[in-house]
């Protein structure tokens, strides 16, 4: 097994360890503006609950029959957090072995994750977005109201925006990191050897 | 560099640079600058005057509030359904008969439409009528006096609200139901049994082409459906009057959702002619009501309060060719009627269009017989039949509109947020602008009339939010001027107003001015406890009544020191203002009366009833600063314990003996 680089292995270390506050801090936002909301309306999507104005969107939503946005509908709040400590420890045995194969097992598992929140954060969006009452007050024939995946789109009159918060960021932009540095310690590093 | 290194940089570069565009990818706003030069458009200097009234509902404040416009300056707030303590309405014994109902007293009312009379189709300046929403009423109040001069209410009918609406000659004064109930003789129903037992009115108020006295001359009985906004037909369209209809579905609980479910609910057609035709042929029946019908006698200057029995109806499913139905889509709300009397816009609160009807079309297919079936054996014509076109992609929410004269129409868009103007004859979209915030209704100077005066469009919102000084929990409500002289409509000026504006209307300021009353002639006073002249005021007691003939001069009453009233007497100030001027009002108030004040014009009488309720010494004083004496205007009146042998004594200015 090729052991890595002394430098890349604490790069992976601060990395891993950065995202234990994503925890305790929001990872996801779905900011909704519309004229007579200038100040805006933020839902905040954390490991482990939901945050922000998650009532007046619930007030807001019934007049087109979307279903009601509850904590305990969604069981993914259970497990996130543990899913996060997991990325947080397998940074700290890349660092405490020092070898490829890890780094391996730990980026995979990042990009695993990744894929799989976009995944269900889509599924649910689309769930939200298509399951309408079929007796709302406002019903537009065609029209469904499924928030983007990232960046903003209007619905009606309310601009939708999607974007990582703080503690997602926490966790993508180290995830980044160790990506190119196994990139780096896989392809790069090998060269400069040779 | 190695190159895979620049690579991989440059590729991580690449995705940091796709997410940065994305986040700033961000829709714009539409600008909400003003212009530069609003300020200069909207400011009337000191000393000078508006160019417009503007009349605004206060909503569930019951009243009227009046602006100058452009300045948006508020000039009065005028008591109609609700007793105003500021100017004694509904507290003076002459206008407490102004707010009886067959409910008893009712000091308090939510007003919506207010709608300045009409001759030959635009505003004359003579009076302003307004709906009351909550007990069923329609007042009339004078432009010339800015008093509320009638207050008539309408039996069988729950939630006034399409209401109060003129034909083109205020021939009648139109109010019809929002909330479908028994009719009132039938007594109480299961609510469950709404389809069956639930009935709507529309009720024809006639008015005295000169003295504006309001007389219910027949109400027509429709299907139970809420009847929400109303508009009487023009020039080619004079005769009729179209009224929105929403909870078709007939839903009498949750109509949030219940009554939203149709995709087409009406517009209703009215010839009135017709059923005035149908009046004078004696097909009319009467039902037995029980209503107030109040006004206000100048001569005597008193309320006169009375009981009314009766009720001539129609009914328009035995009697053909009075009532028609025409979809329209989506729970209408506003259904307002061009300059030319031609086309009808109607906006469903949750349509995707806003559909343009033909009155020519619609005759068209009332002559051929062009319906797809009937409502409650009403025929309904095909929505075809009856389209001119429909205003696509307007916006969201659209309830009103009103006109320019120039071919041009103002759509206001609630849940977006905006005013769109558009083209009447093509419906095509001209131009948009956000409002701040929610609007409602909308205005333009004269904008229901054949002769706009297409200058202006005001906003009137719902939510002001961040556009003012916080004032906790409740904010106020507003309107917004904008320019329509040009092809952009151009934000101008935002100002907030009395209670919430509902509709609003406005009038050139000549219009009004010309027949402003300036004071009451005292020769002309007939009050029967008038007192014109200083030397004749007295105090007479009719057992515990007491009657006290009072005057106020600059700056005295007279008289200023009365004894003899004992602890269980009622007592009556007739105080009479014998001032000949222009605003030289006198006010009327005594320490611990459960009352208001009384505020007396000049040449008027008015009357404060007192019941002490203490033996004491009570001090009583003018309320409005009347002269450089005005802090001397003041006077006492001695209660003495009931069973006590002082006498009736009065005096000004000497020693009472």
């Amino acid at each position: 097994m090729k052991s890595i680089h002394k430098f890349s292995a604490w790069v992976v270390l601060i990395c891993g360890l950065s995202m234990i506050p994503s925890n305790f801090l929001p990872v996801w936002q779905i900011q909704l503006e519309a004229p007579q909301y200038p100040e805006g309306l933020k839902l905040e999507i954390w490991s482990h609950k939901l945050g922000g104005d998650v009532d007046k969107i619930n007030g807001l939503n019934h007049y087109i029959g979307m279903g009601l946005i509850k904590e305990e509908y969604f069981s993914e709040f259970k497990y996130m957090p543990y899913m996060i400590y997991a990325m947080a420890a397998l940074s700290i045995l890349v660092f405490i072995i020092r070898k490829r194969l890890f780094l391996w097992i730990n980026s995979l598992y990042l990009i695993l994750c990744g894929v799989w929140g976009v995944y269900d954060f889509w599924q649910w969006e689309y769930e939200y977005g298509h399951n309408l009452d079929p007796h709302a007050a406002i019903k537009i024939p065609g029209m469904v109201y499924q928030p983007p995946l990232f960046g903003w789109k209007q619905l009606l009159n309310f601009l939708a925006g999607s974007f990582p918060d703080i503690g997602g960021l926490l966790i993508i932009v180290p995830a980044f990191i160790i990506v190119f540095v196994l990139f780096y310690e896989q392809y790069l590093r090998k060269e400069k050897i040779a | 560099m190695n190159k895979k290194i620049f690579k991989s940089v440059l590729t991580i570069t690449g995705v940091i640079t796709i997410a940065y565009f994305m986040f700033g990818c961000k829709p714009k706003k539409v600008d909400s600058a003003i212009s530069g030069n609003a300020a200069e458009k909207v400011y009337v200097a000191p000393g000078k005057k508006d160019e417009l009234y503007l009349f605004t509902s206060g909503g569930f404040s019951g009243q009227i509030g009046v602006y100058g416009l452009p300045s948006g300056r508020l000039l009065k707030e005028m008591g109609v359904f609700s007793a105003d303590p500021q100017t004694g309405y509904g507290f003076s014994e002459e206008t407490k008969g102004m707010l009886n109902t067959s409910h008893g007293w009712v000091p308090w009312d939510d007003s919506h439409h207010p709608q300045l009379s009409k001759t030959d189709g635009n505003a004359d300046g003579r009076w302003i009528f307004i709906n009351a929403n909550n007990t069923p009423r329609i007042a009339r109040s004078s432009l010339s006096t800015f008093r509320t001069e009638e207050i008539i209410e309408l039996p069988n009918c729950g939630g006034n609200h399409a209401s109060p609406f003129l034909t083109q000659n205020t021939e009648y004064v139109v109010g019809a139901s929002r909330f479908s109930v028994p009719y009132d003789k039938d007594g109480e129903a299961p609510i469950a049994e709404y389809k069956d037992k639930f009935k709507g009115t529309v009720s024809f108020v006639k008015v005295d082409p000169k003295s504006g006295r309001m007389n219910l001359s027949f109400q027509l009985l429709v299907p139970g459906v809420d009847y929400d906004l109303s508009r009487a037909g023009k020039a080619k369209s004079h005769g009729w009057v179209f009224l929105s209809c929403y909870n078709t579905e007939k839903a009498h609980t949750l109509l949030e959702v219940g009554a939203s479910q149709r995709d087409k609910d009406f517009i209703m057609a009215v010839n009135w002619k017709k059923a005035e035709e149908y009046l004078s042929a004696g097909k009319a029946s009467t039902m037995p009501v029980k209503y107030a019908h109040n006004y206000w006698d100048e001569n005597t200057q008193n309320t006169i309060s009375e009981m009314v029995n009766t009720v001539n109806v129609l009914d328009v499913k035995d009697l053909p060719g009075i009532c028609y139905y025409i979809p329209c889509p989506k729970s209408p709300h506003g259904c307002d009627v061009d300059p030319t009397g031609e086309y009808i816009a109607a906006s469903g609160k949750l349509a995707a269009v806003v559909p343009v009807y033909s009155f020519s079309k619609i005759l068209k297919a009332i002559e051929s017989k062009d319906y797809e079936g009937n409502f409650d054996g009403i025929p309904v014509i095909k929505y075809e039949s009856a389209l001119k076109g429909e205003v696509e992609k307007p916006g969201l929410g659209p309830l009103h509109t009103e006109f320019d004269g120039k071919g041009n129409a103002y759509t206001s868009f609630f849940v977006s947020s905006e005013i769109v103007k558009w083209k009447v004859e093509t419906q095509e979209i001209l131009d948009r602008v956000p409002t701040y915030y929610s609007i409602g209704h909308l205005c333009v100077p004269e904008g229901d009339c054949i002769n706009p005066l297409g200058k202006y469009v005001i906003a009137l919102n719902k939510i002001t939010k961040d556009r003012y000084l916080p004032t906790g929990p409740e904010l106020t409500q507003s309107a917004q001027l904008y320019d329509i002289s040009g092809d952009k409509m151009k934000l101008l000026l935002d100002f907030p107003t009395v209670g919430e504006p509902h509709y609003a209307q406005a009038c050139a300021a000549e219009k009004i001015v010309k027949n402003e009353k300036r004071f009451y002639k005292l020769s002309e006073n007939n009050h029967k406890y008038v007192t014109k002249l200083e030397k004749d005021a007295k105090v007479v007691r009719e057992g515990i009544n007491i009657h006290i003939y009072m005057t106020s001069m600059r700056s005295h009453f007279v008289p200023d020191n009365i004894e003899g009233v004992k602890l269980g007497d009622v007592v009556y100030f007739h105080v009479t203002n014998l001032e000949q001027d222009w605003d030289v009002p006198h006010g009327f108030t005594i320490k611990g009366a459960s009352n208001a004040e009384l505020l007396i014009m000049p040449g008027e009488t008015q009357t404060y009833k007192w019941t002490p309720d203490r033996v004491g010494i009570f001090p009583f004083y003018c309320t409005d600063f009347c002269s450089a004496l005005h802090q001397e205007m003041q006077g006492y009146v001695r209660v003495s314990p009931s069973g006590s042998a002082t006498p009736i004594k009065f005096s000004t200015g000497e020693e009472t003996n």
